[in-house]
């Protein structure tokens, strides 16, 4: 294997093992200041012990996605020179504002969050928990806006090979930014309620009756069932978005070879670029052009037109791009039905927790990490989607690899793998073992201070 | 933008110094929370509990700072990002991979099950010290120039165990100030024993850089700058003296004087740093690459300076509330 398909592994296995960090603080950080502040509200302990178990995920997970997040910022340059070289001058901006206003934040916050609770006065732990959970959002803000530029480019010139910023409003809210930065916030708010709801099911089977885990796997199971149907509306508009800029993508999603009106929609398939077919479709007739165009006849991209004359592919890699957005699709419609169920039952004779049968309770255990799944399998798609492009039409990945000899980039590449493999097991092992060690009853900590706290925000208020 | 002249001059420079500034108070702040992990393996289990204890709320934070420097040297000097990281290619990979060790091992050794805690002890120990080594090895290579032969090689490996040492003790000098009782006993000895990193660091960078290149030499040995520099080594050696007697006398009845060995050592790692960017000025790339060619287009380093004048100073505000929430000796980290 060459250097570049080697650095692309490199730098795919860190994005995709750092993700599912990210994934979890974003989302959780908010759901914890709402623990702290219907604790705060209420007075009621339920809310102290969610928010005591779940803030020991949120500190684990947040290490998990600092020292992978810091091994991407070093591999743009081991590993893409290219990259800067050429964009730099509208990447380097974006990046720098993340650090400066994202991570300084929340890493100084969180020790104050994590740490201070007996140190600093009720309202400043309460703004701390906000200002990481703030932190945390407008990092995936700018990362957002950066790589939502990659694939929709706007508001700059290329001099010698050099983009130049023309227009920063335009560079920020370029075409596809308010699209993609909805679909991952929202992916994020899935991912914490997905794992609020398995963690807690969990809890609940091996015996857990608290106050607590009835609070959580109701906080979970609402937010899924609030924010599924919204995500499948803002997918759907993000695709409609990718349709308009990268066509090629959403070709490729499709498994559409002719560009043609009355395409259907294919359920499955494996797609096949030797040929140029997909084998073994199963498909809806009209599909495609009725979810893309709004009408039956309407016309459909297809990916035989991304072919030079020269007879070079334009257009990304089939299968992977196919498979990875049927994963994707499959598990939001898994995550639909799952909620709403749940919330049938639970609003059945308003039964709550206690109406939730046992089958439901344990698929919702292995659906903890249905929120990783659909994440990843997202990124997949719109990543590779861009293929053979870093920055759509102005910057080829081939072009951005770094000269560095193949054999070192395989050795660095087994060891990534060898310990995201190993922290990985160590992360979801841990997750069970606190969920496990909490149920048994752990040595209740000093009850937080509620009644000064709750004067506090009466005051605030 | 034409406010103080050519940008075309200042915001270079601009950016280097926020970049030199960013490095060192990473080798600082970070330096004293590797050094910690360096000493692990001399501490008991409840010393390595009240050790993490002093940096448990800082360490995050802490490693920003090097975000933030390679954030600098990415978006201000690509060109010379590009070229230092690809040379440095498999150094950046073992100090990531020491920075993921230690980083996850703060987390995992007070959550996984008690009898996995050794093993993550080891793992933060195993991290601080790739990444204290490797960090002292890229500093080698660059003062070499970025050039690999046996000599840089051997020289590299020098600095990479004087700067592994040096981190140690700076370590040391914080426990000083972070803990009382044994273990404050135990620390005054740990940085007598590691004094000497910091002095050999700082001589071996000091003996090697006029040697290596003719331009560092002119700059140092030429007169009037040799007489208007000669306060840089007397200033620091001068407080390695000082610094050694207060180790004797240390620790004091009263606790007076705790603070003193972290605040010397601070001022000489200062001291070093600005020995450094003297001899290494204009060049980001040692003799190959100044830091007015390797800069991006003007309008995006102004965009960025905007921002950092704003910024900067909130960080350095709520940092500062940080150290001063968790001030004093350090007590048992607890959630509650």
């Amino acid at each position: 294997m060459d250097t570049l398909i080697l650095s692309r592994m490199q730098f795919g296995a860190n994005i995709s093992f750092h993700i599912l960090f990210p994934t979890i603080t974003i989302a959780l950080g908010w759901v914890l200041l709402f623990f702290r502040l219907r604790l705060a509200g209420t007075g009621d302990q339920k809310w102290a012990d969610a928010y005591r178990f779940w803030v020991k995920v949120f500190a684990l997970s947040f290490a998990m996605g600092v020292v992978s997040g810091i091994t991407m910022s070093f591999q743009f340059g081991t590993n893409w020179p290219g990259f800067m070289e050429s964009v730099g001058n509208i990447a380097g901006p974006l990046l720098a504002y993340e650090v400066m206003t994202a991570f300084f934040l929340e890493a100084v916050f969180l020790g104050i969050m994590l740490f201070g609770m007996s140190k600093v006065p009720g309202w400043l732990h309460t703004l701390s928990t906000f200002l990481v959970a703030f932190g945390t959002t407008m990092s995936a803000f700018w990362i957002l806006v950066l790589n939502s530029w990659m694939h929709t480019p706007a508001g700059f010139e290329m001099r010698d090979g050099v983009a130049f910023a023309t227009d920063w409003w335009a560079i920020i809210f370029n075409p596809s930014m308010p699209y993609r930065l909805v679909h991952m916030l929202l992916a994020s708010g899935l991912t914490v309620a997905f794992l609020l709801t398995g963690l807690s099911a969990f809890r609940w089977l091996i015996g857990d009756r608290s106050n607590g885990v009835q609070a959580t796997l109701k906080t979970g199971v609402i937010i899924g069932a609030v924010l599924i149907p919204l995500q499948i509306l803002a997918g759907d508009f993000h695709g409609l978005n990718t349709l308009e800029h990268q066509p090629q993508k959403v070709a490729a999603m499709e498994g559409n070879w002719d560009t043609g009106p009355n395409t259907p929609l294919v359920l499955f398939g494996i797609p096949d670029e030797q040929t140029r077919s997909t084998d073994f479709e199963i498909s809806i007739p009209n599909g495609a052009s009725l979810i893309l165009k709004h009408s039956a006849d309407g016309v459909v991209p297809g990916l035989n037109d991304f072919i030079a004359e020269d007879g070079t592919v334009q257009h990304p890699p089939v299968a992977p791009v196919f498979f990875s957005f049927r994963i994707m699709v499959a598990t939001g419609m898994a995550m639909l039905l799952l909620s709403w169920t749940a919330v049938v039952f639970m609003a059945r004779k308003r039964r709550g927790i206690e109406g939730l049968p046992r089958p439901l309770l344990w698929a919702m255990v292995p659906m903890a990490v249905s929120g990783w799944i659909a994440t990843l399998a997202g990124w997949y798609t719109t990543e590779i989607g861009r293929q053979p492009w870093l920055v759509q039409g102005v910057l080829t990945t081939e072009a951005a690899v770094a000269d560095v000899p193949a054999p070192m980039v395989a050795s660095t590449l087994i060891v990534y793998l060898s310990i995201y493999a190993a922290l990985l097991a160590a992360y979801v092992g841990v997750l069970f073992y606190l969920a496990r060690k909490a149920t048994m009853g752990e040595p209740a900590g000093p009850t937080f201070h509620v009644a000064q706290e709750a004067q506090v925000t009466v005051a605030a208020e | 933008m034409y406010l103080f002249g050519d940008p075309a001059t200042w915001l270079p420079l601009a950016f280097a110094t926020l970049m030199g500034l960013s490095i060192l108070i990473y080798v600082v702040l970070d330096g004293f929370d590797l050094g910690v992990g360096v000493l692990f393996p001399f501490a008991d289990k409840d010393e390595k509990d009240r050790m993490i204890a002093s940096i448990g709320p800082f360490w995050d934070a802490n490693e920003t700072w090097l975000v933030l420097a390679i954030g600098i040297l990415l978006v201000a000097f690509p060109t010379a990002h590009g070229t230092i990281l690809t040379a440095l290619y498999l150094p950046v990979a073992v100090m990531l991979i020491g920075l993921i060790l230690r980083g996850v091992s703060f987390e995992f050794r007070v959550k996984a099950p008690v009898h996995h805690k050794t093993a993550w002890d080891r793992a933060f120990y195993v991290g601080s010290m790739m990444t204290s080594l490797s960090q002292g090895y890229m500093l080698g290579m660059y003062i070499m120039g970025l050039e690999m032969t046996a000599f840089t090689l051997a020289f590299s490996a020098l600095t990479a165990v004087f700067l592994t040492v040096a981190y140690s003790f700076i370590g040391a000098t914080w426990l000083i100030l972070k803990t009382e009782g044994a273990l404050q006993r135990k620390a005054v000895r740990w940085s007598k024993g590691g004094i000497w990193g910091v002095v050999l660091g700082l001589g071996a960078i000091s003996i090697a850089s006029p040697l290596v290149s003719q331009r560092i030499f002119d700059k140092w040995f030429s007169v009037p700058e040799f007489f208007l520099l000669m306060p840089l080594p007397l200033m620091s050696a001068a407080l390695v003296v000082l610094l050694w007697m207060a180790l004797r006398r240390l620790p004091t009845r009263d606790d007076s004087w705790a603070w003193f060995p972290f605040s010397a050592t601070i001022v000489l790692f200062v001291l070093g740093f600005f020995g450094m960017a003297y001899s290494f000025y204009p060049f980001i790339v040692p003799d190959q690459l100044t830091i007015y060619e390797a800069a991006s287009a003007p309008e995006s380093l102004f965009i960025i300076l905007i921002g950092t004048c704003f910024v900067l100073p909130m960080i350095l505000g709520y940092t500062a509330l940080a150290y001063t929430v968790f001030r004093g000796k350090a007590t048992a980290l607890s959630y509650d």
